[in-house]
């Protein structure tokens, strides 16, 4: 084959790795042999990530939450959605509130609010998960669901979703029920699910080794912004999730080449139950 | 047959006010559990899309009962849409969190709530409140693990209201017929002893004349 002339590439539609192709393969990133959080998110700002809130809306102007990149709102007409302009802000405090969560630890990032709530609770299901499948069409690098469905019917659909934003590099953060029902979509595999622990250091987070639930995040009594440029202490597994979404931010501002495997690797390894040195 | 029905019919409408006493009772216990000023559940109207306080304990208990919320509006409206269990304290300089139109009307502004979903097999029914607990209260992962038990409970005692309302409706639809009937019924069973008696010996003879 060397001397040959090189064969013409074919667009094959297989998924195999013909002899020899396993070089094309670049995996930029060495990881050391010992991973470190500084190794991880040391110096990192979250700057240059692209971070969706997929939530209630981002109230403009809050001192704690600081300049959006930008806002949509999802509408839902007889079915169909429409993501519009938003100029609404937010309609329940909950999505600032995890905006400003994002913004307390990885200052530098963007933040681009999708609104999923206001069109009535009828078109719910159907407002997240076009919310959602926008977000990922928008390529953000993180998407922070503080919010799940119910409904099985949409079960089939978000897991596509989750599935095809994971192929696509976009990190799906997404908090567990604190109630013990079936809900979508942190029960998918795909996605990185976020339960509450009731430490005080905002960085602290613990691997789960016996999921569905994967991580465990701050999410008790926890400082947040609100309404009204105000702040109020909230608890909650949605207050957890934007924890996970921020270090999630540091990480991709470091190394923005990772996979949402490999992230999700990176997590395991720099939780504070597996980690062996201190931050 | 149209005995059964009605049998059933009075059982619908005698029952839809266990349920709601039921379900106050429901507010009542969730209220002295976690010791707070108030506690109320919203029903999930789905006719008009919104919710509507069907039960509350303590402050608001004489003004809030019927009133409405769009289903996604407010902190209430953000637990129905998202199923997601949330609690706020200390909530400041904001007069427009957590349903403050409500507020507002009622003179009754809460510092800081628990609100869980109230599930019903995969659908939400409505919003469970705690409103204002002592301040000294750290609210723990236990605690909205115990409120969310006991969330499972409220959703019973809704969606059985619901239930029967929406059999009510039926009755109520399917003509005047039916609800005279019922209404019959019900009052038979309000009676007692000799009265009962001679109300049943009424209605046998009622039975022969329209027979003929």
């Amino acid at each position: 084959m060397s001397n040959a002339e090189p064969a013409p590439k074919r667009q094959l539609p297989a998924w195999s790795l013909p002899a020899g192709a396993a070089e094309s393969l670049e995996v930029p990133t060495v990881w050391p042999s010992r991973v470190t959080r500084e190794w991880a998110w040391g110096g990192s700002t979250g700057k240059g990530v692209r971070v969706c809130i997929l939530d209630s809306g981002i109230e403009l102007g809050h001192p704690l939450v600081g300049e959006i990149e930008g806002a949509v709102a999802v509408q839902v007409e007889d079915d169909e959605v429409n993501v519009v302009e938003d100029t609404e802000g937010d309609l329940c405090g909950h999505g600032t509130a995890c905006a400003g969560i994002v913004r307390s630890i990885a200052p530098d990032c963007s933040l681009f609010s999708v609104r999923v709530l206001g069109a009535g609770f009828t078109g719910s299901g159907t407002a997240l998960l076009g919310g959602l499948r926008w977000a990922v069409e928008q390529g953000f690098q993180i998407i922070n669901m503080s919010l799940s469905t119910t409904k099985s019917q949409f079960a089939g659909m978000l897991h596509e979703v989750a599935d095809a934003a994971y192929f696509r590099r976009t990190v799906l953060v997404a908090s567990a029920h604190n109630m013990p029902v079936e809900s979508y979509p942190w029960r998918f595999s795909s996605v990185i699910s976020v339960g509450s622990h009731e430490e005080k250091e905002p960085v602290a987070f613990f691997y789960n080794p016996s999921p569905p639930v994967e991580f465990f995040a701050r999410g008790v009594d926890v400082e947040v912004a609100w309404l009204g440029g105000g702040s109020a202490r909230s608890t909650g597994n949605s207050f957890a999730t934007p924890h996970m979404t921020a270090i999630c931010a540091l990480i991709l501002g470091k190394h923005s080449e990772l996979t949402p495997f490999q992230l999700k690797h990176l997590l395991y390894l720099t939780a504070s139950n597996v980690v062996d040195e201190d931050g | 047959m149209a005995e059964l029905e009605a049998a059933v019919a009075a059982g619908v409408l005698a029952s839809e006010e266990a349920h709601r006493q039921l379900l106050q009772a429901t507010v009542e216990v969730a209220r002295g559990l976690f010791s707070a000023k108030a506690s109320s559940v919203f029903l999930y109207d789905e006719e008009t899309d919104e919710l509507v306080f069907e039960a509350v304990a303590g402050e608001g208990a004489d003004t809030l009962i019927g009133q409405r919320i769009p289903s996604s509006t407010g902190i209430a409206g953000w637990v129905l849409v998202t199923r997601q269990p949330i609690v706020l304290e200390d909530v400041t300089q904001d007069p427009r969190w957590g349903g403050g139109e409500i507020a507002e009307q009622t003179g009754y502004v809460p510092k800081g709530l628990m609100a869980v979903p109230l599930l019903h097999q995969e659908d939400p029914v409505g919003v469970l409140n705690v409103l204002d607990r002592p301040q000294e209260a750290r609210f723990t992962l236990e605690e909205m693990e115990l409120l969310g038990l006991f969330a499972n409970q409220a959703a019973i005692s809704l969606d059985l209201l619901r239930k029967a309302r929406r059999a009510r409706a039926v009755l109520e639809g399917s003509g005047s017929d039916l609800e005279a009937l019922a209404r019959l019924a019900r009052s038979l069973d309000q009676l007692e002893g000799k009265e009962r008696e001679a109300g049943i010996e009424l209605l046998r003879s009622l039975e022969s004349l329209l027979k003929r």
